[in-house]
């Protein structure tokens, strides 16, 4: 048995037993939904629905509909794309290499985590879609015979190597959920009632894939975890590696740095844990997870994004200090502009909610007050869109030639697809804390007795 | 031949590791042991080899490696790249190894793709998991709280009985065949 120091934080309060667990954690699929589920799910709903009804119309009328000019030809959609892949981060992080790590908290939340990844790269994945004009030839990315003669990808190109790099992480993401997700499936099949909800139940003993919770199986099940873990760590790495590769491998003054890599894979760490909080925060209290999700998990993750937000902030004192010191006079230009340009209010805003904000951590009723770490948590969603606007447009607007320079101004269109895919990643989201279990009960289970407050005492 | 089954449930996976211990000590038969979560420590009492499953991955993963590496040769330098060269940026494709820097990222893609998917279906099949298994398991609570230990016997069933009940077993249910 695992032994814990009795001076730490327990991670599971109140006297629980092995049922409890069971009972709470498949409780919100047992049950019916609430009146605010109700309520998120229509507005989050519409949304999707508002940005569906402008995706069709991107598609019907060309990227014309977009706001983009031959000056500022990426915008709105990159920024959206990269938020939305450094958003799945977290989960990853969570899930992979806090396992690696052995960290025992990341028990309660790497399920939900984990489907962030999920939802967030699938709303990542559509705007390279969309914006390719004609998505239903989108399987010319991928390197399959054909009869287009030359009309083959391009292995050099960073761009290629997100597509690659996307569907690998959004597959092997949807593997590692699914493998941790079939105890806790085959827990729900059991729990299920045959005469009460016979379709209910077919339909989780279906998803539990016969699960029965052999030795061999869960020795089996343990190493899978752990090699996936093991996988999935320099996957993440070199995802948003491979992300700022779309800029970094350009020549345009400020996106030209070697800094870039290990730059957005800490400002996606960063982004990914602020909306694993804004999400849990909410779902804890929706759901009645109180007792697996407590202030410590939101504490941990506090530190973690105090950790990641200073790093961001010396990234972003590195790039001016290395404009000014390469002597290049475009590179200086570029961020000159960028703080003091007609930009200048993205740049601040990024500055105040990813480098200044997240610096009030360092208090610790702050980062132990689920209200603060809400509202500080969209602060750093914010600035983490306004980070990848700032790098993608206040770079692209002012270029070589000062005639064609210009600003960038979103359309209706641009804004009701960013919108869209908020309320299409809440919709996923919703429906999932009502029909997954939000939390990997068997996993759980394992740290009852080294991290309970009753085995505490 | 032993033919006989008796299903020991406990409520705590410290009272298994100990019972089958003892049960093993005594020679008696351990067949199975059904748990809602892994428990530690019960591979080696239990005998259970150690899994395969990482060494199927780093095959899966070189196989990821090599099919990356061939299908950018093929695309970019041999087959394809030799109809229809391309010059990008003044880098020409004749050579593999002048292009390589760019080609590592996505030979590491189809590495870890490969490694894990093939290891998780491998996983799957071992496991014999799919869409419309039956669970084997004799008790529906061993995915929530119990832990049922399968004990194997022929004639010597009060010797189990009497192991057991020194333990903190809570329910002994007996089965007549396998």
């Amino acid at each position: 048995m695992q032994k814990e120091s009795k001076i730490r934080d327990p991670l599971i309060l109140g006297n629980k037993t092995y049922h409890d667990i069971t009972r709470d954690i498949a409780r919100p699929v047992e049950g019916k939904a609430n009146k605010y589920w109700w309520i998120l799910f229509s507005l989050a709903a519409v949304l999707m629905l508002w940005g569906f009804a402008c995706m069709a119309y991107t598609i019907g009328t060309g990227i014309g509909a977009w706001g983009l000019n031959r000056t500022v030809n990426w915008a709105w959609d990159i920024t959206n794309f990269v938020w939305w892949i450094g958003i799945g981060h977290a989960g990853t992080l969570i899930s992979a290499v806090l396992l690696l790590f052995r960290q025992k908290w990341r028990m309660a939340i790497n399920r939900s985590a984990e489907a962030m990844t999920i939802f967030g790269v699938a709303q990542a994945a559509l705007f390279p879609l969309i914006h390719m004009g004609r998505p239903w030839l989108a399987y010319w990315v991928f390197p399959i015979p054909n009869q287009f003669g030359s009309l083959w990808v391009n292995f050099n190109s960073p761009l290629l190597w997100d597509v690659f790099a996307i569907s690998t992480y959004f597959s092997v993401s949807c593997v590692f959920w699914y493998i941790g997700l079939i105890p806790d499936f085959a827990m729900l099949r059991d729990r299920i009632d045959k005469k009460l909800s016979p379709m209910k139940k077919n339909l989780y003993g279906l998803m539990a894939f016969g699960w029965s919770g052999k030795a061999k199986h869960w020795q089996r099940f343990e190493e899978v975890c752990l090699v996936l873990a093991g996988l999935a760590t320099p996957l993440v790495f070199s995802v948003h590696s491979i992300v700022s590769m779309d800029f970094a491998t350009s020549i345009i003054p400020g996106w030209h740095t070697t800094i870039f890599p290990p730059y957005f894979v800490l400002g996606a760490l960063f982004s990914g844990f602020a909306m694993v909080e804004t999400l849990l925060i909410i779902m804890r209290k929706v759901v009645n997870m109180e007792a697996y999700i407590t202030i410590k998990h939101i504490e941990y993750m506090n530190v973690i994004i105090l950790f990641t937000g200073s790093l961001v902030g010396v990234a972003y004192i590195t790039e001016l200090f290395m404009a000014w010191y390469s002597g290049v006079e475009f590179e200086q230009y570029a961020f000159l502009n960028r703080a003091t340009g007609p930009y200048w209010w993205a740049y601040a805003s990024m500055m105040t909610c990813n480098v200044v904000i997240p610096q009030l951590y360092w208090i610790y009723k702050i980062r132990t007050s689920f209200v603060a770490t809400f509202i500080l948590s969209i602060f750093v969603n914010i600035g983490m869109w306004f980070e990848r606007f700032v790098i993608i447009v206040t770079s692209l607007h002012r270029d070589f030639l000062p005639s064609s320079w210009t600003m960038f101004s979103p359309t209706f269109i641009d804004i009701g697809i960013f919108v869209g895919t908020i309320g299409f990643f809440f919709v996923l989201f919703l429906l999932y804390a009502r029909a997954f279990p939000v939390i990997a009960q068997a996993e759980i289970k394992s740290i009852l007795k080294s991290s309970g407050s009753e085995y505490k005492k | 031949m032993r033919d006989k089954i008796i299903h020991a449930i406990f409520d705590d996976e410290q009272d298994v590791l100990t019972v089958v211990k003892d049960l093993k000590d005594s020679n008696i038969v351990v067949n199975e042991v059904y748990s809602p979560f892994p428990i530690h420590g019960l591979d080696p009492i239990l005998g259970l080899k150690e899994t395969r499953m990482a060494i199927t991955a780093f095959i899966y993963g070189c196989i990821g490696l090599s099919f990356g590496g061939l299908l950018i040769y093929y695309i970019m330098i041999s087959g394809v790249g030799k109809s229809w060269p391309m010059n990008i940026g003044g880098k020409p494709n004749s050579t593999f190894y002048h292009n390589l820097p760019s080609f590592v990222p996505i030979i590491f893609e189809c590495t870890v793709l490969f490694a894990a998917h093939l290891m998780s279906i491998t996983y799957l099949i071992r496991n014999n998991l799919y869409p419309g298994s039956k669970t084997t398991s004799p008790d529906p609570r061993t995915t929530d709280d119990k832990f049922l230990v399968e004990i194997l016997y022929n004639e010597d069933k009060n010797n189990v009985v009497r192991l057991l009940e020194k333990s903190n077993v809570t329910e002994i249910n007996e089965k007549d065949e396998s």
